[in-house]
């Protein structure tokens, strides 16, 4: 038996799928991974994983890979390909989008992505390389996904914040600087299931045991619900009347902290006026949470010092997502819970090195700020809401779509869809999205599966490599990290080596001072003092040194403003409660409550026909969106896609436990097995999106069954949201349920 | 009445989330199919005190063979289950220390698990 080598290296993206930021050990022998296992000197999961990394092996070495670059060689959706070479895929990409270029503008091509992959990274150079403003998370109804929070975050308080799990500090929860928050609230967010925006889930596990309380809101019922000290089970979309609520209870009973406040924060008078407007009683009939409930758990979260909140995306998917995260935000901050140990750090990523950018800043700081503001003012999107030109830098999902499909203001060609399965996955208007993009002149897709996706549209395919497979860089917050390459797997190659090549031919000039990636990894490594090479062979992880990416306390250190003064790195220097920024955009400067499109109260006529409130998009430890059906070791686990229904509205509807059944509104219905659960209240029921069945036939029309298990083909669009940011309405559609016989 | 088993899991089922993870670790230490597995989790969901519960708890099969060989592999080699526990709910040890600590604990189940019975 031949010797078997051990690599340290940092799971993200393909392989598990997910948001990342895992150590992982990669045991190798013949250069094939036999075995894989979490890093115990990694920080972030101190030797722990999930079952979608420790399937790896069955991920990578699964006869469905797709190995070899594919081109087209039927009509569109007949899902015949033949195998060719990298010169040829390349020279393809590069000749159609170029003809595409010189006919219509570089806008004319889409870039889409899926979710917060290390994809951003790659994708953003190959876009502003091609010259194209339109980066876009394509079907992501509303851009219902982190960007809605950013937003309310960076502008209130002039930096991004999380729950601090002792995440920054190498010796974790036995550094003496961190204490455990006496309380958390989880909102909208399940941390069992999934480790969402840079953060591990099983932190919350971590501190429980050290002695956290936790609070949750959320409308089901779960093993984190039911050990919470209280458990607000709300209307799926209100959670704007709750915060808003809780606010009013501390301010109105003194218990906030009133020397963090009267030193740094603006506008709290403001907000203690709108608050005002949010009585009990008046929350309670929204949220369907009982008053006392509500009282009591704003007061223990009150206080409660320190004091965090973990959250999750359903609060971009509320009505007004970023109006939503602003409220939740103002309870970490008159709480005085902002920086300091056990409460809501301020995250930065590690070092001030930029992976994949979260903000305007981090692109202009990468790209240049004239190349961003020619990019802005072409933007889809960016003509109808300033939130849309003036955060980030992604094109308005809704508006891309109609506007693909319209040809207004200005015609669609070419899309370059990166590992996002838009037929299979996120895209709300899930039918109306395939048949808009199949006008388009020309379409690649990068991925490691035939999906829908790839099936209905793809004229080049490319096979991407698993994180196993390439190198890359990640600073999701902290730690830096290191991925790198130590097997081959067919000819796949990483997105980065992709995109880093078709950079180069559409933009020579500018992308010359790299010969190597490894250059452009180097460059973008500065400000850490290391090299690519020196980290990875370090152990593939270095902690913030001292200074502005590692707290604590630093807004009194004058650690975060680029004038070195104490304050916040807002205009004003306070946490600006009353959010000017969003005032210049034309929307309200203060949280506010938006009843969801679909409901008893906004939709009465609807909601006769259709009395069931559907939640969809909650997270699985087995599957990562529409990922990994294939995969043995999870797929029976779970092998069928199921629908939760309360025993008392099955019974009302006659469903049995296991009978296959349609959920179905004004769009069209979609197959799903029952299971009897009193996880969910009487008139909600509950759904995984991302279902498609890889046994099944992948040529159109069947497209893998897609249209009988699609979830998002009956969710409308477009989004219900003032900023173009938020209010997908994944969690808050009516339907109802009819039985497949009879 | 057996022997005593030599070794043991101890599982703290207050914590145990169904993550899943300790099945699909078995199933690549051991390269079972999908379909056999060492250790399998099952849920259990209850009303009690005005809520609804959902718990879990892991049971080990005849496919568990306490990772034999793995522990070979190091001397101080957790089984794979163990190791990638993402709640840290699950213990192996000698029978006779955790038999000691049982008089301290509560919520926990102890699986005397004598491999091939």
């Amino acid at each position: 038996m031949s010797e078997t080598q051990v690599f340290r290296t940092v799971a993200w993206s393909a392989g598990p799928g997910c948001h990342g930021g895992c150590g992982q050990k990669l045991f190798v022998e013949d250069g094939k991974l036999v075995r894989i296992e979490g890093d115990e000197d990694n920080p972030w999961n101190e030797g722990r994983s999930c079952p979608r990394v420790l399937a790896l092996k069955q991920y990578m070495y699964h006869p469905d890979r797709i190995t070899r670059p594919l081109k087209r060689v039927g009509a569109r959706g007949e899902g015949t390909f033949a195998p060719i070479s990298w010169d040829e895929a390349f020279d393809t990409c590069e000749q159609r989008l170029k003809e595409i270029r010189d006919r219509h503008g570089a806008e004319a091509v889409i870039f889409a992505q899926g979710t917060g992959r290390d994809i951003g990274g790659p994708i953003t150079l190959l876009a502003y390389s091609f010259g194209s403003p339109n980066w876009v998370q394509l079907g992501l109804s509303g851009h219902s996904c982190y960007t809605p929070r950013l937003a309310a975050m960076k502008t209130t308080l002039g930096d991004f914040v999380v729950a601090d799990c002792s995440q920054f500090l190498e010796k974790r929860y036995e550094d003496p600087q961190w204490r455990p928050p006496a309380v958390i609230i989880v909102w909208g967010q399940n941390p069992t299931m999934t480790c969402p925006d840079g953060f591990y889930g099983f932190w919350i596990v971590d501190c429980m045991k050290r002695g956290s309380k936790i609070i949750t809101v959320d409308p089901r019922n779960t093993w984190l619900t039911g050990r919470a000290a209280h458990h607000l089970q709300l209307r799926p979309g209100t959670d704007a009347a709750l915060a808003l609520g809780m606010l009013n209870v501390i301010i109105s009973e003194g218990l906030y902290d009133k020397a963090f406040v009267a030193k740094w924060v603006q506008g709290f008078d403001q907000l203690a006026e709108r608050a005002r407007e949010f009585p009990l009683d008046k929350v309670a009939a929204i949220t369907e949470v009982a008053a006392d409930d509500i009282a009591a758990a704003a007061r223990l979260f009150a206080r409660a010092r320190p004091a965090a909140v973990q959250w999750g995306v359903p609060v971009d998917m509320c009505p007004d997502g970023p109006a939503v995260a602003h409220a939740i935000t103002c309870l970490s901050v008159v709480t005085g819970n902002i920086d300091v140990p056990g409460g809501q750090v301020i995250a930065r990523p590690a070092y001030g090195v930029t992976t994949y950018p979260f903000s305007t800043e981090e692109l202009i700081q990468l790209y240049g700020a004239d190349l961003i503001k020619r990019l802005n003012e072409k933007r889809i999107g960016a003509d109808i809401y300033p939130m849309v030109k003036n955060f980030r830098g992604w094109a308005q999902p809704d508006v891309v779509i109609d506007q693909v499909a319209s040809g207004k203001p200005y015609p669609i060609k070419g899309a370059w869809i990166q590992t996002a399965n838009v037929v299979g996955g996120q895209s709300a208007r899930a039918e109306f999205h395939l048949k808009a993009l199949q006008q388009l002149d020309f379409i690649a897709v990068v991925d490691l599966f035939h999906n829908p996706t790839t099936m209905a549209l793809a004229d080049i395919v490319l096979p991407a490599a698993t994180f196993a497979e390439k190198d890359s860089i990640r600073t999701w917050w902290a730690p830096l990290e290191i991925m790198t390459k130590r097997v081959q797997v067919g000819e796949c190659k990483s997105d980065w080596e992709i995109n880093f090549e078709l950079a180069k031919r559409f933009n020579p000039e500018g992308t010359k001072r790299w010969n190597t990636l490894e250059d452009l990894f180097n460059e973008r490594l500065k400000p850490s003092g290391l090299t690519f090479r020196e980290i990875a062979e370090g152990g593939a992880w270095k902690m913030p040194p001292e200074g502005a990416t590692k707290p604590y306390r630093r807004h009194e250190r004058g650690l975060l403003r680029a004038d070195g003064k104490p304050g916040f790195a807002t205009a004003s220097g306070k946490i600006e409660v009353y959010n000017d920024t969003f005032r210049s955009w034309g929307l309200d400067p203060l949280p506010f409550y938006t009843e969801p499109a679909q409901s008893a109260r906004s939709t009465p006529e609807l909601f006769k026909k259709y009395p069931l409130v559907m939640i969809t998009g909650a997270r699985s430890q087995l599957y990562f969106h529409s990922e990994h059906r294939m995969i043995p070791w999870l797929r029976e686990k779970m092998p069928d896609p199921l629908v939760e229904i309360h025993p008392d509205t099955a019974k009302k509807y006659g469903i049995d436990e296991g009978e296959w059944i349609y959920l179905e509104n004004d769009m069209g219905r979609v197959k799903r097995k029952a299971t009897l659960t009193r996880k969910v209240k009487p008139h909600h029921v509950h759904t995984l999106h991302g279902w498609w069945l890889p046994e099944l036939e992948g040529k159109a029309p069947s497209l893998f069954g897609v249209w009988d298990y699609q979830i998002n083909k009956i969710i409308p669009g477009p989004q219900n949201s003032k900023s173009g940011f938020g209010g997908g309405q994944y969690k808050t559609t009516l339907c109802t349920l009819r039985k497949i016989a009879g | 009445m057996n022997a005593m088993a030599q070794y043991a899991l101890l599982i703290d089922y207050e914590y145990c989330t169904g993550c899943h993870s300790c099945e699909v670790a078995c199933q690549q230490e051991h390269d079972y199919p999908a379909g056999t597995c060492g250790v399998v989790v099952r849920e259990y969901e209850y009303q009690a005190g005005g809520r609804v519960r959902i718990d879990y708890l892991p049971f080990f099969t005849q496919h568990c063979d306490l990772c034999k060989v793995r522990r070979t592999r190091a001397r101080d080699s957790l089984p794979a289950c163990v190791k990638h526990c993402q709640a840290r709910c699950m213990e192996f040890g000698p029978t006779t220390d955790f038999a000691a600590r049982l008089r301290d604990s509560a919520n926990v189940a102890l699986f005397t698990h004598a491999p091939g019975r």
